[in-house]
């Protein structure tokens, strides 16, 4: 069996398990799948940046933000539905991320950081400051008359879940074929070895702008999703700490390769939930299981797997 | 009433925000300077030292200023010591690679709020200042009488204030003596330098990595003591030294004390003055988008000398 139909089957294979699952799951782990899959998509998109590129963004937060609040303001302030609200939610994303790579992509390292940290942060007090639209850190409730996507109801479970499996999907394949494209390849030799990569003449601004673009539009694609599916947007998704959890998802599950984000992020989500049911002190065992981890998996769950026994993963 | 008072009012309560920040930030410079570390759980070391100066105060009864000098040294030592323990269990075990520690410091960051949460509780609780006496503001004016010398209603700072920035000042040159005139300093220069050509001179990198990582946390809780007085200690108040030290430490250049220390000022000033005068939201806004474009511009920062 050739490599390509080993990543093909087992990528599409755990597709047909998600899609499939939905009919087994009860209740409230099917409500929780597809939240993770929501936020799995997110981490997608924090991955192309950072796991292939070698860029560490903490301020992928406005990226998530932005397509949350560009689709949740249109409908709440224009007559539109959801199906443009969700392009707008899109194309906010775009917009921001290609303006915020402009002015990043000057710097490098510990500086590029800190510089998607502030912008982050500045694009976090904004919505603050304009409480009159945003309703500040309340946020507020995306109706659900407006979350109707082609005469389908998504705040139905059902519709919730099949939604939250296709926007999934999507953004896996996506990644799985950009990684695999001569484009992401040079994204990876870009993280490998900059210099080198300029010197066989690619435009590396052009390969990591392009970068941000893709991850930027995954992640508001993301959170304008995350808005139409569960209803609600506030500040709080635009804070740090939602800056920081793909960062920690995709370190979990495996910086640099396909699966990583899906697995880290399911990893997390039912560590917090499993662990808070079981005792009140849950942030106690995340942390110990953080550190446990990076010292006996450095290179994340999937990374480990890919390092150990298969040696083909993407 | 004029404009002056206010402005002098607003620069007292900045300088107080700069003092505790500069200790602060020093901190999380010569560990970031030295070893290469980011360290997120910065806050939480400095959150601690606030609480175990609580704890010290409680311990120590009679006068105030018994307590409070007693948590001076308690506070310190203890962060330091466990931040030592922290890099020996944790971070030499993953050989300070530059990801993983975030990761690893970020789980520390979990493990310290969970535990104080849990034997600390949740309240804000304020330990007493040792001394604590009004001062009002005076204020010069040329009026009909020539130079005019009074006291503007209701402006008025406390001793204590004007002692923390007397105290972070001391301490600041203590550690500028430290790093330039001590075998410790000079150790520790040699393994900012060049890490590897430290080791084949014979210097304990490790403990050094260790002692500076300690030492930089000590720092924090000094800080943290200073500041308990005025702003009690809560499980919660690291986020925002953690997010202002690193805008110091980047603005000012990594690895540069002097750079730490005038972007402190810069920063507690222009936060105390902006806040005094517009919406404090608008302030933060205008100060993140100009530290941002600070880096855009200068990205080794304001004083740096080689690329972070």
């Amino acid at each position: 069996m050739t490599d390509t139909r080993r990543i093909l089957g087992l990528h599409l294979g755990l597709l047909v398990l998600l899609f499939a699952l939905q009919f087994v799951l009860p209740a409230y782990h099917h409500g929780n799948l597809a939240r993770i899959m929501v936020l799995a998509s997110y981490a997608i998109g924090y991955n192309v940046l950072f796991g292939y590129t070698g860029l560490l963004s903490l301020g992928h937060a406005l990226f998530f933000a932005a397509g949350m609040y560009g689709l949740s303001l249109t409908l709440q302030h224009t007559g539109f539905t959801a199906a443009p609200a969700l392009m707008a939610g899109l194309i906010a994303g775009i917009a921001v991320s290609a303006g915020l790579a402009v002015l990043a992509l000057r710097t490098t390292g510990v500086a590029f950081m800190i510089v998607t940290l502030m912008f982050a942060q500045a694009g976090y007090l904004t919505i603050l400051y304009f409480a009159d639209y945003t309703r500040g850190d309340e946020g507020f409730v995306i109706q659900a008359a407006q979350r109707m996507l082609w005469g389908i109801d998504l705040s139905d479970p059902t519709n919730r879940y099949f939604a939250a499996f296709v926007l999934f999907a999507i953004c896996l394949l996506t990644s799985l074929a950009l990684v695999r494209a001569p484009f992401g390849r040079t994204l990876v030799a870009i993280r490998e070895n900059e210099d080198r990569v300029t010197m066989l003449g690619y435009n590396t601004f052009a390969h990591k702008l392009g970068a941000m673009v893709i991850s930027g539009t995954i992640s508001a694609a993301a959170g304008a999703t995350y808005g139409l599916l569960f209803g609600y947007a506030g500040a709080s998704f635009a804070s740090v700490q939602y800056s920081i959890f793909p960062l920690l998802w995709v370190l979990l599950g495996g910086a640099g390769t396909v699966l990583g984000p899906f697995i880290g992020t399911l990893f997390m989500f039912y560590l917090i939930d499993l662990s808070s049911g079981i005792t009140t002190a849950y942030m106690l065992i995340a942390g110990v299981t953080l550190v446990l981890l990076t010292v006996f998996a450095p290179q994340g769950l999937i990374g480990e797997l890919r390092h150990r026994v298969w040696r083909w993963l993407p | 009433m004029e404009l002056g008072p206010y402005i002098l009012l607003a620069t007292l309560e900045g300088a107080v925000t700069a003092a505790v920040l500069a200790l602060t930030a020093v901190g999380l410079s010569l560990v970031f300077g030295v070893m290469r570390v980011v360290n997120i759980a910065h806050g939480e070391f400095f959150m601690l030292g606030a609480v175990i100066a609580w704890f010290t105060a409680q311990a120590f009864g009679g006068h105030p200023a018994i307590g409070f000098a007693a948590a001076l040294i308690v506070a310190p030592l203890a962060v330091g010591a466990i931040a030592v323990l922290a890099d020996v269990t944790i971070l030499k075990r993953i050989n300070y690679d530059p990801e993983r520690t975030i990761v690893a410091t970020i789980g520390l960051l979990y493990i310290i709020q969970q535990l104080t949460l849990m034997i600390y509780g949740p309240e804000a609780r304020p330990v007493e200042a040792p001394f604590n006496q009004r001062i009002a503001l005076p204020w010069f004016e040329f009026g009909d009488s020539g130079l005019d010398f009074y006291y503007p209603w209701g402006l008025s700072t406390t001793s204590y204030k004007l002692a923390v920035i007397a105290a972070a000042v001391v301490v600041l040159v203590g550690v500028w003596l430290l790093m330039t005139r001590s075998r410790a300093g000079l150790l520790m220069r040699a393994t900012q330098a060049d890490r590897d050509m430290a080791l084949a001179f014979g210097i304990p990198v490790e403990r050094v990595y260790a002692l500076v990582f300690g030492f930089g946390a000590a720092l924090a809780a000094l800080g943290a003591v200073l500041v308990v007085p005025i702003q009690q200690a809560h499980y919660l108040m690291g986020a925002d030294p953690l997010l202002l030290s690193f805008i110091v430490v980047i603005i000012g250049g990594l690895g540069s004390l002097p750079g730490t220390l005038v972007a402190a000022i810069l920063i507690g000033l222009s936060d105390g003055i902006i806040s005094v005068f517009f919406s404090p939201t608008l302030a933060k806004i205008l100060a993140t988008l100009l530290v941002g474009l600070v880096l855009v511009f200068r990205p080794h920062g304001l004083f740096g000398t080689r690329t972070v």
